[in-house]
């Protein structure tokens, strides 16, 4: 009884503390332009960029460039954690293979992604398919690595075990290879949505096809810093929800594995 | 263990080290030459005009990057790079320690630090851009809004976690509070830092290129962006080029520091794990 | 020995942990002193509260009621007459620091001289046999190994009384002996004062001059029991004698009847 009731206590301090810290940075916003400390017209009013999200979630419009978006990082997203699915697990399996990709994959994962949006643009134009160039290469190399490292991580006693038991290539894939990689892949899921969803919003801005990052470019040109103020609160809590999912369902499949995994520096 | 395995049959066939260090320098090299070869072939024999011949890009890269442009947008940009990194270490692991030793302060700022983090570093940029102006300070800014979070979390929850009995260990001894710091909890949180810095070296490339397309005369991301509203394909490329091998030189350079800063943590993972 | 000087006087020390699902009082009521230069064993059944004594003693630990004093003055926070060796080795010492550095690390506040603080950390080292590992990180050192350093950083750290938490439980029978030896020997050529803390019999009575034997908790002290056998012992004539075996068995009887709640039996006479 009384653990759950200082547990409870404890949790809603945390809470309480959470909502304090949250208010206090909204009044200490609301307050720098109430006195003049910056000019409105760079920052402006919470209560205004308030308003203005509320109006703007009545609006159509602003739904559907959300929904671009969104359309854009979900292909994107797809498409490269399944390339990076299959490509990881072979090259992964075969040490062949590991080491002659390495030099390559050292010389491109560090390549900013953002450096090929020239390149994509001049292809595509300005349409989703430039920006999911980008996208792409961006959070394929996420998922890519995490998957190496994962097929790499096979407990060399659970591989002899397997071996001397017989099983068989298919039978050592799907219950020995796939189970140590899952976490590590869906650590990787976690980093390349948030990539993805960084670098959606980015191409829509620097090559203007519909989106948010195209109405965030567009309040910035027009001067209409209440609106770009209230883009970047949405970019925001879109970021943190898509953390929140990722998270949950990484954690949701690394129950069983924590132990083993211990705490990973990353 | 496959590794070992292998290894161990190349020396018996491969005769010598000889034979050992040619193997390794194929397979270093092997594929990059290979996908350059496939690159050039491709290029000759078809006709899309952006993708051009390796050796084209090659020239291209001497002709405008050797020379006044290197120092013109080359070096500020590296400059502007370099300072909002430097910037964004001090300051993420400054705050960070002092919010991950405070407990009460972690948990008033938490759900914040978490919506901050959350925000796509480039769309800070126009926000950057309302409140500086189009300026060199801004673009510092920009890098250092955008890089210090992963530190500054990390950091957090690296001196959040610092092992109880080590700081038992500590008290025991009177150790004191400057030594503390010195010695048991930035160290101890040092790999959590140094996995941050990681995070924030590669979103400060990315500020630092975006913000030049955006907002810039000069620079490598406004050189890129002016080579492609220019047609100049040959040129971009070899842009293009040049921000990898900036890539691939940050983390060279991340690779050898944190080797030396987490050696003794490498070795340790190292013995238990055997 | 009449003329020894009190060094450590627990009375009537208490500990009451504040939990969520009620009180739990650790200790009940210990008291006891210890003389300069003894060597004292504290045993108990398991969960008797060793550790929060020890703890109390060292000054980690505020005690609810009671007092420790230490030297004529009351302890009410860490203090430099004391060192402690805890009992997780991998987690004491600091894997970023090599072992010199781990053993100078406490020395840095105290006002000494470089060369001075060389001068302990090389000594302390070679007292455990370590004087070629200085260099060395400690993960790189076996267990034994790596409580040697821990031993070496409590010497050099020049306590007037060295607080050992079951420092060899997690360590092997051989290295375990070894140790063993090592302790008697501080305890004998440097005259160093110990308490050492211990769930091990056998342990105890090899190694102390005095076995303090606790109740279950909330904790008491059972019996104060003096052993008697000769101050000179090595593994195998020692652990052979007679006495030796009564005295063991003495203590593994009181521990059971602790363990059942009973209280004290009459010392083994000769």
């Amino acid at each position: 009884m009384r653990v759950s009731s200082t547990r409870r206590l404890r949790t809603l301090r945390k809470g309480l503390l959470g909502v304090v810290g949250l208010a206090g940075f909204l009044v200490v916003w609301q307050l720098i332009p109430t006195f003049d400390l910056i000019n409105p017209q760079y920052l402006p009013y919470v209560t205004d960029v308030a308003a203005r999200l509320a109006e703007e979630s009545r609006d159509l419009a602003f739904w559907r460039r959300l929904g671009a978006t969104m359309t854009s990082w979900g292909i994107g997203l797809a498409v490269a954690t399944f390339a990076a699915l299959v490509l990881g697990t072979i090259v992964g399996l075969v040490p062949v293979l590991r080491r002659a990709t390495h030099t390559t994959v050292e010389f491109l994962r560090p390549i900013p992604s953002v450096a090929l949006i020239p390149l994509a643009v001049l292809m595509f134009g300005i349409q989703r398919e430039a920006a999911l160039v980008i996208i792409i290469y961006a959070s394929f190399w996420q998922v890519f690595v995490q998957v190496i490292y994962g097929v790499a991580d096979v407990d060399s006693v659970a591989r002899d075990t397997a071996r001397s038991f017989g099983l068989t290539h298919r039978e050592r894939l799907s219950h020995l290879v796939l189970p140590t990689a899952l976490p590590y892949v869906m650590t990787g899921l976690r980093l390349a949505a948030a990539v993805a969803l960084i670098l959606a919003i980015t191409a829509e801005m620097v090559i203007g096809n519909p989106g948010l990052g195209s109405l965030i470019e567009l309040s910035r040109s027009a001067g209409d810093s209440v609106g770009l103020y209230a883009f970047v609160v949405v970019t925001g809590l879109l970021g943190l929800l898509v953390n929140l999912v990722f998270r949950f369902i990484e954690r949701r499949s690394l129950s069983w594995h924590q132990s083993i995994r211990g705490e990973e520096a990353r | 263990m496959t590794t070992q395995t292998s290894s161990i049959t190349t020396t018996r066939r491969g005769g010598g080290a000889g034979g050992r260090i040619l193997a390794s320098f194929l397979y270093a090299l092997g594929l990059p030459f290979l996908l350059l070869v496939v690159w050039a072939v491709a290029a000759t024999r078809s006709t899309n005009r952006f993708f051009p011949e390796p050796l084209t890009i090659f020239d291209a890269f001497t002709e405008t990057w050797i020379g006044p442009a290197f120092v013109e947008d080359v070096l500020p940009s590296l400059y502007r790079l370099g300072l909002g990194i430097g910037a964004s270490i001090v300051i993420g692991v400054a705050l960070g320690t002092v919010i991950g030793l405070l407990q009460w302060l972690r948990e008033l700022l938490e759900p914040l630090l978490e919506f901050f983090r959350a925000i796509p570093p480039p769309v800070l940029i126009p926000v950057v851009m309302l409140l500086l102006g189009i300026t060199d300070t801004m673009k510092v800014v920009v890098i250092i809004s955008g890089a210090v979070w992963p530190i500054l979390l990390n950091t957090i929850e690296g001196v959040r976690a610092t092992d109880s009995v080590m700081t038992e260990t500590a008290r025991s001894f009177q150790v004191t509070w400057w030594e503390r710091l010195r010695f048991l909890v930035l160290p101890a949180a040092s790999p959590r830092i140094m996995a941050g810095v990681r995070q924030g070296l590669s979103v400060a490339l990315i500020l630092m290129v975006i913000s030049e397309m955006f907002a810039s005369s000069s620079g490598l991301g406004y050189r890129i962006a002016y080579f492609q509203r220019n047609y100049q394909v040959a040129e971009m490329w070899s842009g293009v080029l040049l921000l990898g091998l900036v890539g691939v030189f940050l983390a060279l350079v991340f690779g050898l520091v944190e080797r030396r800063v987490l050696r003794w943590y490498h070795g340790l993972r190292e013995v238990s794990r055997a | 020995m009449p003329d020894r000087s009190t060094l450590l006087r627990v009375e009537h020390l208490r500990k009451v942990y504040e939990s969520a699902n009620g009180d739990v009082e650790a200790i009940g009521d210990i008291s006891f002193t210890m003389h300069a230069g003894e060597l004292v064993c504290i045993v108990g059944p398991s969960g008797c509260g060793k550790t929060t004594l020890l703890k109390c003693l060292a000054g980690l630990l505020r005690p609810t009621d009671g007092l420790v004093e230490m030297d004529g003055s009351p302890v009410t926070g860490p203090s430099p007459a004391m060192a402690v060796v805890f009992q997780e080795y991998g987690r004491s010492l600091y894997p970023w620091l090599t072992v010199r550095g781990n053993v100078e690390l406490p020395l840095r506040h105290k006002k000494l001289t470089r060369a001075e603080r060389e001068k302990l950390v090389t000594d302390a080292l070679e007292a455990v046999g370590l004087a070629h590992a200085g260099r060395s990180h400690p993960w790189q050192l076996s267990g034994g190994m790596q409580q040697r350093v821990a031993i070496a950083r409590a010497i050099a750290y020049q306590p007037e009384v060295m607080i050992m938490d079951e420092p060899f439980a997690a360590v092997d029978a051989q290295t375990r002996a070894d140790l063993e030896d090592l302790v008697r020997e501080l305890h004998v050529t440097r005259n160093m004062s110990i308490v050492f803390v211990t769930h091990d019999i056998d342990e105890s009575v090899y190694l102390g001059e005095r076995v303090l034997v606790l109740s279950k908790s909330p904790t008491w002290v059972q019996e104060d029991l003096a052993i008697d056998l000769p101050s000179e012992r090595d593994q195998i004539t020692t652990r052979a004698l007679p006495r030796f075996t009564e005295l063991r068995t003495h203590v593994y009887d009181q521990i059971q009847r602790a363990k059942r709640g009973e209280t004290v039996a009459a010392p083994p006479g000769r």
